[in-house]
């Protein structure tokens, strides 16, 4: 990858990345915001939340700016009618799907979803909400999962695989029924896998995880660890 | 609405809420007499009035949907209100009311009633108005023209909301509020 | 095996057939084997052996499916192929006393009936012909004949040239050209490369795979054998639902004999070509069927989808460059190359070539498994070949593409059968699945089995699937049970618009398709039924 530099137009205005970039480190780098859900600097990509989607001239879909790579000449379109409404109903949506309570959430306050929400300009959810019974597993010594919370961005599964190593969570079931679970289903204090480090909570855009003992609106996440530590080991993922 | 001749009529109602957004209306303070000054306070759980006026220009909706009786309340308020405003996050989102529907009701009341008390209490009935399957916000049952999100919104919010209203603008709110907040 | 044992092979088998004065063939693939198909072939045998006639004058064969499965169990006459329909265990003496004359009436199957007239066999040439248990019977059927040319003839090159002359599009549903995909797979560096057969056939309705795979395996095989040479590849997988018993144990055997043969394994008709294929059993996820989904579900992950770029083409299984293609596809594989790409791109239409499979169901007198060409109208399918709604019916909708497709009404059947066409009414070639519906279905209905399916078969990795389909299932309920408001309607079409624009894969981005095709053409039931209720 040693760095050719591609030019391309973000916006309309000229930007220059390396090879093997993607739309959104190129527009982050020139400070053309993109939101985003699933995608956390230091984790490998998911693609999936489809907040970022961008408009690329040529191109007959939509395209995730966090996974495709910008290309010379390229033109990128990351703000539209369109594309604000899409971006408005992938977040009413999420939820619609659970039950997130902001007011009474230990997140209240710190939560990605809260807050694509606030700028994304979505005050009511047109959408049936589902009001799932789901439960929270309170079981481990410092942690809670409450998957009411979850938008099952995957954050937690891939910070466990890919950078503690551990690979407790992963998911289980389909579509709406999905969960995210420790082990093979089992209580997360009986995980014989959690090495209890902690970066699932940190990592976790809303309450679904949280630390012990917070009240509502009290748990800020740190999430400077990842690029640390993605730079120590050599890695680049930014 | 252009700007009023005679004043304009307000209403607040209070559905399944904690009161909190009525508390929050009233910290208004000073500014109270700013919007009384411009709109008359014609129905409301703070003014003594029983009956719904026959026609208001804006109503505050405190509340998620949550009985019969809030039911059928709403539905009469929406046939009398120019502008349907859902004020805080139970109108807005069903927020802590809705925190049952997962369970159903018939858990819920015998939790309230069977579960968790000292002395064993007969369940209401005929006095208390019966509940919904479930809880649900407001726009859910009948159509709303502004959302103001909130647990609760500010003083400042509303002084804002309420006065843009006042001037026949529909508010924008995104920098002052948002769920939970 | 040398080419020149597969030649000697099949001239042993063919001497040994030609012996016979009849041949009874007795369908045991899935469409008949419920309706005691197993049973009537013994009681045939039997009833033959107790008569003293010998394999010789008579032999009666295990083969594959006979096409018109709403008249099984069948069975079928050699060398005048006379049918018998509808047969039972107790029809064997009938049968018997039968040879050499017509079929007793209430056996008659009339073979000259468009239903058979019409078709055009390429895929299904050998189905209900051979046994597909046993090799010789492909072979004499000059089976694997192409395959020794080609290794032996033919550089990967021309193999891939005359692939892409042939204009063969992909049968699982995409229509991506298949000669193109191939020489992106062969130009893609890095070793060793990898082939895959998607025979994860999930729509509802729909088994054309199936059918191919349990009633000649061989040729499916032979297909992806000629594939791997093209495009360079050495490690094979076939993915194919557990819910297929049939079809896996028919391949199983059919990988077996292979392998035995030479056909399989290394240095493949003495050649220095190698190819292992090894059987991967889903268990029974629609979304597995997209290609990066079966692919993570190979690899031994979930089967979700993933972003492409990249594809498969250059990074597939493992990491390795990977040609992926559906069971079809392979199939049609060896007739392009035994007869010239020039001869395949003669059928069909302008841009879309050959034949197509279609699984013919629901409100049809004949229901069955037909092969036509491509180009040929939809009426002609289901008022011709399948003749038509039964008596009572009008119809209404034929719904192609199952839940990725859409609802045609009466007015459009003069379409012709084509990747394009079909997507201009909003719906999709699909893999081959035709529900046909009379008057007496709910389109709305309709529309929402498909989006239960969907909703239900979604993987949960993006939100627009997960959820879309689950309120789009909502709101068409309310259309059902008579809540429906107009704001319900407007956020349903909003709703179709953005999974089909934002979900992560084809699963997400084609689910709206039978809502859509339904608001298209039978809007006056969703305005009824917003008429009818409202709150």
């Amino acid at each position: 990858m040693a760095g050719r530099v591609l030019t391309c137009q973000i916006d309309g205005q000229d930007v220059s990345g390396l090879e093997e970039s993607t739309i959104l480190e190129v527009a982050r780098e020139h400070h053309i915001r993109i939101p985003t859900l699933c995608h956390v600097p230091g984790l490998p990509e998911a693609g999936a939340c489809r907040v970022c989607l961008v408009e690329v001239e040529g191109a007959a879909r939509l395209l995730p700016a966090c996974v495709t790579r910008i290309a010379e000449g390229m033109k990128v379109k990351t703000e539209s009618e369109r594309l604000l409404k899409y971006r408005r109903m992938t977040v009413e949506m999420l939820f619609a799907e659970r039950n997130h309570i902001c007011s009474v959430c230990v997140s209240n306050g710190h939560c990605d979803l809260q807050w694509l929400a606030q700028t994304l300009g979505v005050d009511h959810i047109r959408f049936p909400y589902r009001y799932p019974a789901l439960p929270v597993d309170s079981s481990h010594a410092r942690f809670v999962a409450d998957h009411n919370r979850c938008v099952l961005c995957l954050r937690c599964v891939r910070v466990c695989g890919e950078i503690e190593g551990a690979h407790t969570w992963d998911v289980m079931g389909r579509g709406a029924d999905c969960l995210v679970i420790t082990d093979l289903a089992q209580p997360w204090g009986e995980s014989a896998s959690c090495t209890s480090c902690g970066k699932c909570v940190q990592v976790c855009p809303t309450g679904a995880l949280s630390e012990k003992g917070k009240s509502a609106g009290e748990m800020a996440k740190q999430r400077r660890f990842l690029p640390y530590l993605t730079l120590m080991r050599g890695g680049n993922h930014v | 609405m252009s700007e009023p001749v005679t004043k304009a009529k307000l209403a607040t109602v209070w559905l399944d809420g904690c009161s909190g957004c009525h508390m929050s209306f009233l910290d208004m303070d000073e500014r109270l007499l700013e919007v009384a000054a411009r709109a008359e306070l014609v129905y409301s759980p703070l003014v003594d009035r029983k009956d719904f006026p026959e026609i208001v220009d804006i109503t505050l909706v405190e509340g998620a949907v949550s009985s019969e009786e809030d039911l059928r309340k709403i539905r009469h308020i929406r046939e009398h209100t120019r502008v349907l405003v859902s004020l805080g996050d139970c109108a807005v989102a069903g927020n802590v009311p809705t925190m049952r529907n997962p369970f159903g009701v018939e858990p819920v009341l015998s939790r309230a009633y069977d579960e968790n008390v000292t002395a064993p209490a007969p369940r209401p009935r005929g006095v208390i108005p019966v509940l919904l399957q479930a809880a649900r916000p407001v726009h859910a049952v009948v159509p709303v023209d502004v959302y103001i999100p909130g647990c609760p919104p500010s003083a400042e919010t509303i002084h804002y909301a309420v006065s843009e209203l006042l001037a026949g603008r529909k508010p924008e709110l995104r920098k002052l509020t948002r769920f939970g907040a | 095996m040398s080419p020149d044992e597969i030649r000697g092979m099949a001239e042993r088998e063919r001497e040994h057939q030609a012996g016979r004065s009849c041949v009874l063939q007795v369908c045991t693939a899935a469409g008949c084997q419920p309706m005691q198909s197993v049973e009537i072939k013994t009681a045939l045998e039997a009833e033959a052996k107790a008569r003293g006639i010998g394999e010789h004058q008579c032999q009666v064969k295990s083969v594959g499916c006979l096409g018109l499965c709403g008249s099984g169990p069948l069975v079928r006459r050699e060398p005048d192929g006379a049918m018998y329909q509808r047969v039972t265990p107790g029809d064997a003496p009938a049968i018997l006393d039968s040879l050499g004359s017509a079929p007793p009436t209430h056996l008659f199957l009339d073979t000259r009936q468009p239903f058979f007239a019409r078709q055009t066999r390429i895929v299904t040439a050998n189905s209900g012909r051979i046994d597909p248990e046993r090799l010789e019977d492909y072979l004499a059927a000059g089976g694997y004949a192409t395959l020794a040319r080609v290794l032996t003839e033919m550089s990967p090159q021309e193999v891939i040239g005359e692939i892409t002359r042939s204009g063969l599009r992909g049968r699982g549903g995409g229509g991506y050209p298949t000669g193109l995909k191939w020489s992106t797979v062969a130009k893609s560096p890095g070793t060793p490369k990898t082939i895959i057969c998607n025979a994860d056939e999930g729509d509802p309705g729909a088994f054309m795979d199936r059918s191919v795979l349990e009633s000649d395996p061989h040729r499916m095989i032979e297909g992806m054998l000629i594939a791997a040479y093209a495009v360079g590849a050495s490690e094979g997988y076939i993915y194919i639902r557990a819910e297929y018993p049939l079809a896996i144990a028919r391949l199983k055997t059919a990988l077996r004999h292979a392998e035995r043969h030479g056909l399989l394994g290394n240095n493949i008709c003495g050649t220095r070509f190698n190819l292992r294929i090894e059987l991967r059993l889903g268990a029974g996820a629609f979304v597995c069927g997209e290609e990066t989904a079966l692919i993570a579900s190979i690899e031994g992950n979930r089967g979700t989808p993933r972003p492409r770029p990249p594809y498969p083409a250059e990074r597939g299984l493992f990491g390795h460059p990977t040609l992926i293609n559906n069971v079809e596809t392979y199939a049609n594989v060896p007739s392009i190359l035994e007869r010239g790409g020039e001869w395949f791109a003669g059928i069909g239409t302008e841009r879309s070539k050959g034949t197509k499979v279609f699984a013919l169901t629901g409100s049809i007198a004949n229901t069955g498994l037909i092969e036509v060409p491509m180009g040929i109208t939809l009426r002609d399918i289901v008022f011709e070949i399948g003749g038509g709604v039964p008596e009572g019916a009008r119809f209404k909708a034929v719904q192609t593409g199952g839940p990725s497709g859409g609802c045609i009404p009466e007015q459009y059947l003069n379409t012709p059968v084509d990747y394009e066409s079909l997507m201009s009414l909003g719906s999709i070639m699909g893999s081959g699945g035709m529900i046909i519906m009379d008057d007496s279905s709910s389109m709305i209905d309709v529309a929402r089995y498909f989006m239960e399916f969907c909703m239900t078969e979604s993987c949960g990795k993006c939100i627009p699937c997960r959820m879309g389909t689950v309120e789009m299932h909502e709101l068409l309920g309310r259309f059902l049970n008579g809540s429906a408001a107009k704001a319900d309607l407007d956020l349903l079409e909003d709703l179709c618009e953005m999974v089909k624009s934002t979900s992560l894969c084809g699963l997400g981005q084609s689910a709206p398709n039978p809502v859509l095709t339904t608001l298209r053409y039978f809007r006056p039931e969703y305005d009824a039924a917003l008429a009818a209720g409202g709150r």
